[in-house]
């Protein structure tokens, strides 16, 4: 256990190649992590390879990120001393920005991106709230394409400082 | 020191379907192998169309939404052909540029050119309603992988049903112009719908896990007409195509694009990139 929860702090260190103030914690990309020490806990001991496997989810089903952020895992594992470690894509549940942790919402914000709002969880009426503009914080914005820089992101400009931004749709 | 440290392919992953393999779990049978290969293609046929207008939109918006859709939908191609591919040994790769004209299985709807910005949305509006309504019943499939792939699919395709009717309705409701192109776009397009809801032999034979394309024609009926008529659009009453793309008979327009999406691999047999 002790194994897995260090495995899994060092996974969370690696970040997203596009947005790289978030890490795939923050993201909730990273999912799960699974550590076989061997043939008990005196495994480790005997110079037995600990088996690790570390379970992330695509943000969308094309997104390219994933390819980096599989890669980096592997890197930062390995740098750690692990040897025999698969990172496995899993499809189920679908990732949503719920996942998304509050300190990674506020990271985003500063980062200049304004962050996702949370889904209407099937609501009768559907009400769009106004997204901030991370400059100056003003709610009179508009949404300018559904479609951005990358697959997760909306490009918006606000009305008061006339900045364009994105916003990290919420999905 | 052992050294084995491995990356896995992304889709519904390679990996993934290796271990199910090892585990003596999920293989596909070759009957749904074949019903994803008919999915996969269609979403990989359109993907590759809508690549071909980035650099070409009216817009930089739109280079970038329509390059955005291309990518969500090439990502359900690769899910699909993974899982399709598992059962007999082969890779996306082998399955997206290895094969020729007659063994794709895609509708024809997805291989129609481009056209103008109005053909290309006509084409998107009657695809994303058609994707939409298939992954909302393929999300219950009796099959976890196809159920899985549906799920997150869906969620993507959402936003590209927003997309076209947003744009349905600017160009039908824009100038003179717009709205007579649009008219025209539909037109177009308008005979390769009807192949979408033909029973698919593919899909018989696999209650449960397949949805039968038929039950996808009431779901269509419901949202395109009204949002044609309140684009100020005519629902266009033309004869349908012939059809037969899931059979492999394709149209003139399909070999060009097999052309220009296969040249690379084929060239350089074994490339990675």
């Amino acid at each position: 256990m002790a194994d897995e929860k260090r495995v899994w702090a060092l996974a969370a260190t690696v970040c997203d190649p596009e947005v790289p103030v978030l890490t795939i914690e923050d993201l909730g990309v990273l999912r799960a992590v699974h550590v076989d020490s061997g043939s008990g806990a005196d495994g480790a001991e005997r110079g037995e390879t600990p088996v690790v496997t570390v379970e992330i989810t695509p943000t969308y089903s094309g997104c390219p990120a994933v390819d980096a952020m599989r890669d980096d895992i592997l890197s930062t594992l390995d740098r750690a001393g692990y040897r025999d470690v698969t990172v496995r894509t899993v499809l189920a549940p679908a990732w949503t920005t719920d996942w998304m942790s509050d300190e990674g919402k506020a990271k985003l914000e500063a980062f200049g991106i304004a962050p996702p709002a949370p889904r209407g969880t099937g609501g009768r009426v559907g009400l769009g709230l106004g997204i901030r503009c991370p400059r100056c914080g003003s709610l009179h914005t508009r949404e300018v394409s559904h479609f951005g820089s990358t697959s997760c992101k909306a490009l918006y400009v606000c009305q008061k400082c006339g900045e364009p931004f994105d916003h990290f749709k919420a999905h | 020191m052992r050294h084995t440290n491995r990356a896995i392919s992304t889709a519904v992953s390679a990996e993934t379907i290796e271990r199910e393999l090892e585990e003596g779990l999920d293989r596909p049978s070759d009957a749904v192998a074949r019903y994803a290969l008919g999915l996969g293609d269609d979403a990989l046929i359109l993907a590759q169309r809508l690549g071909e207008w980035i650099a070409h939109a009216p817009e930089l918006e739109e280079d970038v939404a329509l390059g955005n859709i291309g990518l969500d939908l090439l990502g359900h191609a690769r899910s699909f052909l993974t899982y399709a591919g598992s059962a007999w040994g082969l890779g996306e790769d082998d399955l997206a540029y290895f094969r020729d004209e007659h063994e794709f299985r895609n509708q024809q709807l997805f291989e129609r050119p481009n056209g103008d910005f109005a053909h290309t949305i006509a084409r998107q509006l009657f695809a994303s309603v058609y994707f939409d309504a298939l992954y909302r019943r393929l999300t219950s499939s009796a099959d976890a992988t196809l159920a899985a792939i549906a799920a997150k699919a869906l969620k993507e395709v959402e936003y590209h049903v927003d997309h076209s009717v947003q744009w349905v309705r600017r160009l039908g409701l824009g100038t003179d112009v717009s709205h007579v192109r649009m008219q025209a776009g539909l037109d177009a397009m308008w005979p390769f719908v009807d192949e979408l809801f033909r029973p698919d032999p593919s899909a018989a034979g696999l209650e449960g896990v397949a949805v039968p394309p038929e039950e996808l024609r009431d779901p269509f009926d419901r949202t395109v007409p009204a949002v044609i008529a309140e684009a100020g659009l005519r629902v266009p009453d033309i004869p349908a195509a012939r059809g037969g793309g899931r059979d492999g008979m394709h149209t003139e327009a399909f070999g060009h694009l097999l052309a220009e999406m296969q040249v690379l691999a084929r060239q350089h047999p074994g490339a990675t990139w």
